[in-house]
C-alpha cells in the first residue's frame, strides 16, 4: 500500500522542479543562520566558561554548527539537482546521487531535530554544572598567584556586576568561604588570630562580601562588612538591608540567561526544521515522480510520487532485512559452483542401511552373514 | 557626418547615467547611516545627561540627524532623475528642475562642511559641560533623597564602573566631597563628631572613596576607606599601589569616548562631501552631454530637411 501517492503532470513536475530549487536556497539560507546562531551560542558560553563545572553544554553549539554547515552544502547541492530535475534527459545524470541525496536530507533533518530538543532539554545539565562552578570558583577567589586561577576573582567579580547577582544562591554563600587571601592578613592581629582559631579548618570566614555585590540601586553607600549585623551599622534597617547587596544568586542569573538564548535559539531552530521537512517532502516526491516517469518510458506522461512505495511497516521490514543481509555477503548459500551436500542425500543415507541392521550411532559394525 | 558624434557619446553617456545612478544610491545610503549615528549619539549624550547638568547642546546631533535626512531626500531625487535621463521623454519633465537642483546640492554641501567643523569644534563644549557636570554629581552623590538628584548616586556608579574611572580628575576628587550622607552619619559617635568639627565647613571628609570605583582586576579584595593611611592595611603602601582602585579620572574617560564618535562622525561627513563633489561633478558633465545632444539633433536634423530638398529638387 503506497503511503501519500500523488499524480504529477509533466508541467506540474516542472513546476515542483524550480519550486524545489528555490526551497534549496532559500534552505541554504536557513543554514547559514543555524551556523551562525550555534556560532552566537558557543561564543556566550565560552565568555563564562570558566564558573562552569564541565564543558558537557557545548555539545549543544557544535551540534547546531555541524548541522548548518552541512544544511548549506546538502541544500547547495540539492539547488543544482533539483533544476536539472525539470528535464527528464538531464535527470539520467542524478538518477543514482537521487537517494543518497534524499537520505542524507533526511539524517540531516533529524540532526536539526536533535539539535532543537537539545536546546530544551540541556537545562538541568546547565544547572549542575553552575552550581559546581560557582561553587569552585568561589572557593579559590582569593587564589590570584596560584597559575590557572589567578583571573578568576575578576571574572566573578565583573560576573556580579554585571549579572547583578551575589553568590552561588544569595550573598550567604561568601560567608561560608575564605574569600581574603591570607597575604593580606595580618596574622600578629589577635582578632584574626582569634577568628582563624575559632574556625575548625583554620579559615577566616566573616560575614563580608566583595565589592561586587554592592547594588547600585541602593541609597546609602555600600555596606560589605558584618552585613548580617544590623546594630553594627547607623541606621540600617530592614529596607536598606533589601537594598544594599544584589539579592539573586549568579546560578538563578546565569541559568536564566543562558536558558532565555536557547530557548529563542531552539524556537528558531524548530521553524527551520519544519521547513526542512518541508523541502524534504517536496524532493521526495520529485525524486519517485522522476523515477516513475523512467520506468514508464514516456517523458510527456502522467506519473505518481509517493513517499514510501509500501506501507511503513513492509518498507521497515524490508531496510531491516538489507540490513541484515549486507553482513551475509561471503557466505556461499547461492554458489552453484561449490558442492554442500543437499538435506535430500544426508536422508538417503541411513535409508540403505537400515535393512541390514540399524546404526543407532553411525559407528561401522560387522554383519552376521 | 554630425551622425557619428552622437553615436558614440550615446554609448559614453549610458555608461555615465548608469555610474552617476550608483553614486545616488551610494549617497542615499550613506545618508541613512549619518541620520542612524546622529540619533544614536543624541541617545547616548541624553543617557549621560545628569553627568553634564542637563545642560548639553544636542546641536550637533540635531544636525546630524536633519544632514542625513536632507542627503536621503537630495539623493534620492537625483537617482530618480538620473535613471529617467536615458528616456527623453520622461526627461524633459525633469529638465526645468536640473538647474535649481544643482544650486541645492551646491548649498546642501557647505551646510555638510559646516557639520563637519562643528562636529571637530563642538567638542570643547563637551569636555567643559563634563567637567562641570562631574564636579556636580560628585557634590550630589550623597543626595539620594532630593528630588530631582535621586539617581545621581546610581548614574555616577554605573559610569565608573562602565568606564573603568574614578571621580572627576582623579580618585583624589572624592576625598574633597562629602558623599556619604548624614542620614547615615551617627552624630552621637565620637570620631564622627570629631571629622565633622574638624572640617571648616562642618563637612564629613575622609580618605575612602565608593565601592564603583574597585578595580575587579585587582588581586587584593578591593581597599576603599583609609586610602593614603599606609598603616591602615596589611602589606599596603598607597604610592605604589595600581591595581587597586581606577586610576583615571572619568572626565578624560568620558570625553575621549564622546570625541572619538564626534571625529569618527566628522570623517564620515568629509567623506560624504567629497562624495556629493564627485557627484556633483558627473551631474554637470551629464548636463552637458544633453545641451551638446540636443544641438547635434537640431544640426542633424537640420541636414536631414537640405539633403530632403536636394532629392526632391533632383527628382523635379
Amino acid at each position: 500500500m503506497v503511503v501519500g501517492k500523488v499524480t504529477f503532470t509533466k508541467l506540474e513536475r516542472e513546476k515542483l522542479a524550480e519550486v524545489l530549487w528555490l526551497l534549496n536556497w532559500i534552505s541554504v539560507m536557513t543554514g547559514a543562520t543555524l551556523f551562525g546562531l550555534g556560532l552566537f551560542l558557543k561564543i556566550e558560553i565560552l565568555k563564562w566558561q570558566e564558573v562552569m563545572s564541565d564543558q558537557g553544554i557545548l555539545y549543544v553549539p557544535h551540534m547546531l554548527i555541524t548541522t548548518g554547515l552541512a544544511a548549506c552544502c546538502i541544500n547547495f547541492l540539492g539547488g543544482k539537482i533539483c533544476l536539472d530535475c525539470a528535464d527528464t534527459n538531464k535527470f539520467l545524470r542524478w538518477k543514482l546521487v537521487m537517494m543518497p541525496y534524499v537520505i542524507c536530507t533526511f539524517f540531516f533533518t533529524s540532526c536539526v531535530l536533535v539539535g532543537a530538543l537539545m536546546c530544551y532539554s540541556i537545562r538541568g545539565q546547565l544547572e549542575e554544572s553552575l552550581f559546581l562552578g560557582l561553587r569552585s570558583a568561589m572557593r579559590f577567589y582569593k587564589d590570584t598567584d596560584t597559575p590557572g586561577r589567578c583571573y578568576l576573582k575578576r571574572t566573578l567579580d565583573l560576573l556580579q556586576i554585571q549579572f547583578h547577582c551575589c553568590g552561588n544562591a544569595g550573598y550567604r554563600d561568601w560567608f561560608h568561604v575564605q574569600w581574603i587571601s591570607n597575604r593580606y592578613l595580618d596574622m600578629t592581629s589577635s582578632a584574626v588570630v582569634d577568628r582563624l582559631r575559632s574556625n575548625v579548618e583554620g579559615k577566616y570566614l566573616a560575614d563580608g562580601v566583595p565589592f561586587s555585590c554592592c547594588s547600585t540601586f541602593s541609597p546609602r553607600p555600600c555596606i560589605q562588612q558584618q552585613v548580617s549585623n544590623r546594630s553594627a551599622h547607623f541606621n540600617f534597617d530592614r529596607q536598606s538591608q533589601q537594598l544594599n547587596l544584589w539579592r539573586r544568586g549568579c546560578r538563578q542569573a546565569l541559568l536564566e540567561h543562558y536558558t532565555g538564548i536557547m530557548q529563542s535559539i531552539g524556537l528558531t531552530v524548530l521553524l527551520i526544521w519544519l521547513f526542512e521537512l518541508l523541502v524534504l517532502t517536496g524532493v521526495r516526491y520529485l525524486q519517485t515522480a522522476m523515477e516513475n516517469v523512467l520506468r514508464l518510458g514516456d517523458p510527456d506522461s502522467e506519473s505518481d510520487g509517493w513517499i514510501l512505495e509500501n506501507s511503513l511497516a513492509e518498507t521497515a521490514r524490508s531496510n531491516f532485512n538489507i540490513i541484515k543481509n549486507l553482513g551475509k555477503c561471503y557466505q556461499t548459500d547461492n554458489d552453484p559452483n561449490i558442492n554442500v551436500p543437499t538435506p535430500a542425500v544426508e536422508q538417503e543415507v541411513p535409508s540403505q542401511l537400515r535393512p541390514e541392521g540399524s546404526l543407532t550411532s553411525g559407528t561401522p559394525q560387522v554383519q552376521n552373514l | 557626418m554630425p551622425f557619428m558624434p552622437v553615436k558614440f557619446n550615446l554609448q559614453k553617456r549610458v555608461k555615465l547615467a548608469q555610474g552617476l545612478w550608483m553614486l545616488y544610491w551610494l549617497s542615499v545610503i550613506v545618508g541613512i547611516v549619518i541620520f542612524s549615528l546622529g540619533i544614536f549619539f543624541k541617545i547616548e549624550l541624553r543617557k549621560r545627561s545628569e553627568l553634564m547638568d542637563n545642560n548639553e547642546s544636542h546641536l550637533v546631533p540635531n544636525l546630524l540627524i536633519l544632514v542625513g535626512a536632507l542627503a536621503c531626500a537630495i539623493n534620492a531625487f537625483g537617482g530618480k532623475v538620473c535613471h529617467d535621463s536615458l528616456d527623453p521623454m520622461k526627461f524633459t519633465k525633469w529638465k526645468p528642475m536640473l538647474k535649481p537642483y544643482l544650486l541645492t546640492c551646491c548649498s546642501f554641501n557647505v551646510l555638510l562642511l559646516l557639520t563637519a567643523l562643528l562636529c571637530f569644534l563642538m567638542q570643547f563644549a563637551v569636555y567643559l559641560t563634563l567637567a562641570e557636570g562631574l564636579k556636580n554629581g560628585i557634590k550630589f552623590y550623597k543626595d539620594t533623597d532630593t528630588p530631582g538628584r535621586c539617581f545621581m548616586k546610581r548614574t555616577l556608579d554605573m559610569t565608573q564602573i562602565e568606564f573603568r574611572c574614578c571621580g572627576n580628575n582623579n580618585y583624589r576628587d572624592w576625598f574633597e566631597v562629602q558623599w556619604i550622607s548624614n542620614r547615615y552619619l551617627d552624630m552621637s559617635n565620637d570620631e564622627v563628631k570629631d571629622r565633622v568639627f574638624s572640617n571648616v565647613e562642618g563637612k564629613f571628609l575622609m580618605d575612602s572613596v565608593p565601592f564603583s570605583c574597585c578595580n575587579p582586576g585587582s588581586p587584593r579584595p578591593c581597599i576603599q576607606h583609609h586610602l593614603t593611611n599606609n598603616s591602615a592595611h596589611y602589606d599596603y603602601d598607597h604610592r605604589t599601589e595600581e591595581l587597586n582602585i581606577w586610576t583615571h579620572g572619568c572626565r578624560e574617560a568620558l570625553f575621549s569616548y564622546y570625541s572619538s564618535m564626534m571625529n569618527s562622525m566628522g570623517a564620515l561627513i568629509i567623506i560624504t562631501i567629497l562624495l556629493e563633489l564627485e557627484v556633483l561633478s558627473l551631474e554637470r558633465t551629464q548636463e552637458k552631454f544633453f545641451s551638446f545632444k540636443s544641438r547635434s539633433s537640431q544640426q542633424h536634423s537640420s541636414s536631414k530637411l537640405t539633403s530632403e530638398l536636394k532629392h526632391t529638387t533632383l527628382i523635379a
